[in-house]
């Protein structure tokens, strides 16, 4: 029971990004992922994409209301790296050595596809973000990954005062719209 | 409402912090304009995909920097371990018998490395060459050369101040390179020229005289960016006696030399080097140090004076703390420092082809 509350708790913790659970987690799963992706013909690099990955995958499922993890959170990711790590074999074609250790996994199937669409989605807007162009990028990068303040923003960018900054921000969000919904139709 | 307002008003109206009269005039007219209506929508999506881009983009950070500290306060290991169950069952087999060997061996070595630090004479304490080359007059000469073969203006006036040369190579598409700090020593102006003899200018981004790492971007209007680097940057460290090649400027055009790591550290056990053998000369400094899978694993910065093929590199794990410096300083910076060499399973030939068009000659203007 207590077990269970736990799990529950670093759940939300990864899904409010914090720090604090991202540690633990990583503190105690990682060894052993670790271990799994070199001893099944991957690198160190390889390892930490892998677990990084899976992390992500946590961070979308915990973001999800009411979700509920059925197992504890190790059986979760390592069920996840190993699906992960199956995919990057094939497409390596490095499939010579079947992958070993099939023992306690869970249903991780839907939860990689939607993590695989999520990531498209990712690209997709960091293409635009890649087009948009100075001082666009930084603005809106200000704006939406650092959370600063229109007045912060304004101070760093040098615009007399937030408004003009947000002026100007809104002017970047249509230009970058017109650019999302163009590598949208793209991809 | 104009298109000027439009978004503004959508993204209030979704957070809902409009009135309510305002919020009921919105609607009204989202019910009567179908295209307003649509345009909402648009945005609704869009702006959500934003939100979550901005929330992604921190997780991914807050899991870089959690692997980074855990790295270094030696809670997460580096496991070098390639070894299938075959080998561990044959050393558990066999480990008396090669515990005993390896003892005999270790003595052996002991005794012969003091034997020869008793008999060999001390060397001087820093002995060691930084490897920029100077341009002679005649070397100046051939370089003009290649460029007009290949129609490219010299952007050198003549009679300038070119003394030093260096090696530097890409480690973003969009022309940031790096090279070693010390190259750049006293530098009025930099130019770096590219292997088919086109002279670029470059202006300094950051040095760091400590760990020998500068950075350069180009800035000349006549530089197209590449798309992708072939080559990734390793950050786990590097295992002795594995092969390594570098690329670099020791005369006026490419030269390619190959050797091994041999030492985890550099001079007096710093641990910010490696210690490879390798033959380079002055010119090479600056230049990439690679692995077999087209990795950079350091960049080189010096030879031993007393020994020959004796050069230290710096660690290309000291790049990757540069990169992250430089973005903390500036949000808008942005590098992108890749790990994934797309050159793994090309032969030697195929990856210094691709290599080689992101490795530039250094030549520095002096005041």
């Amino acid at each position: 029971m207590t077990n269970n509350y736990q799990n529950q708790e670093i759940l939300r913790g990864i899904g409010r990004n914090d720090k604090h659970a991202i540690e633990s987690v990583y503190k105690e799963n990682y060894g052993l992922i670790q271990h799994f992706v070199i001893s099944n013909n991957g690198t160190e690099d390889d390892a930490r994409d892998i677990f990084q990955e899976a992390m992500m995958v946590l961070y979308e499922k915990s973001r999800i209301e009411d979700f509920e993890l059925t197992c504890q959170i190790k059986t979760y990711l390592y069920s996840v790296c190993r699906r992960l790590w199956l995919k990057k074999l094939q497409y390596a074609r490095r499939m010579e050595s079947q992958v070993e250790n099939f023992d306690n996994l869970v249903q991780v199937e839907e939860d990689v596809e939607l993590h695989e669409k999520l990531t498209l989605q990712y690209q997709t807007m960091r293409t635009a973000m890649g087009k948009i162009g100075e001082p666009c990028k930084s603005l809106i990068e200000a704006f939406y990954v650092h959370r600063k303040n229109m007045h912060e923003i304004a101070g760093f960018f040098g615009y007399t005062n937030a408004d003009n900054a947000k002026n100007q921000k809104y002017k970047c969000l249509v230009r970058l719209k017109k650019l999302f919904f163009a590598q949208y139709k793209n991809t | 409402m104009d298109q000027e307002q439009l978004p503004e008003n959508v993204e209030r109206y979704l957070k809902g912090e409009m009135n309510d009269a305002e919020k009921q005039s919105f609607e009204d007219m989202r019910k009567n304009n179908p295209e307003l209506d649509q345009a909402v929508v648009e945005y609704h999506y869009f702006l959500d995909e934003m939100q979550r881009y901005g929330e992604v983009r921190r997780f991914k950070s807050n899991l870089y920097d959690t692997h980074h500290t855990l790295q270094e306060n030696g809670q997460i290991r580096d496991l070098q371990l390639k070894a299938t169950t075959r080998i561990v069952n044959m050393w558990n087999k066999y480990r008396k018998v090669i515990t005993v060997a390896a003892s005999i061996a270790g003595i052996t070595a002991l005794f012969i490395s003091g034997m020869m630090s008793i008999f060999t004479p001390k060397t001087p304490y820093r002995d060691i060459e930084e490897l920029r080359r100077k341009v002679s007059n005649l070397e100046k000469q051939s370089t003009n050369q290649l460029a007009e073969i290949n129609n490219f203006k010299s952007k050198i006036e003549p009679g300038a101040d070119v003394r030093f040369g260096g090696t530097s190579f890409m480690i973003d598409p969009r022309g940031y390179l790096v090279t070693s700090a010390h190259v750049l020593k006293g530098a009025k102006k930099i130019y770096v020229q590219s292997i088919q003899g086109q002279d670029l200018l470059a202006e300094i981004v950051y040095e760091d005289l400590i760990s020998d790492i500068a950075m350069i971007k180009i800035t000349d209007i006549d530089f197209t960016p590449t798309k992708q680097l072939p080559y990734g940057f390793r950050l786990a460290p590097t295992d002795l006696s594995e092969s390594i090649y570098t690329l670099g400027y020791p005369k006026n055009e490419i030269v390619y030399n190959e050797g091994y790591l041999s030492a985890k550290s550099g001079l007096d056990g710093d641990t910010m080097s490696y210690q490879i053998s390798i033959s380079a000369n002055p010119g090479n400094s600056g230049g990439p140090v690679l692995n077999k899978n087209g990795e950079v694993i350091g960049i080189v910065n010096a030879r031993q004076a007393s020994a020959s093929g004796v050069v230290f590199a710096t660690k290309s794990k000291n790049i990757f703390q540069v990169v992250h410096k430089l973005e903390e300083e500036d949000n808008d910076l942005n590098i992108n420092v890749s790990n994934a060499s797309s050159i793994k399973n090309m032969t030697r030939g195929q990856q210094v082809k691709k290599v080689q068009r992101h490795v530039y000659m250094v030549k520095v203007i002096l005041g």
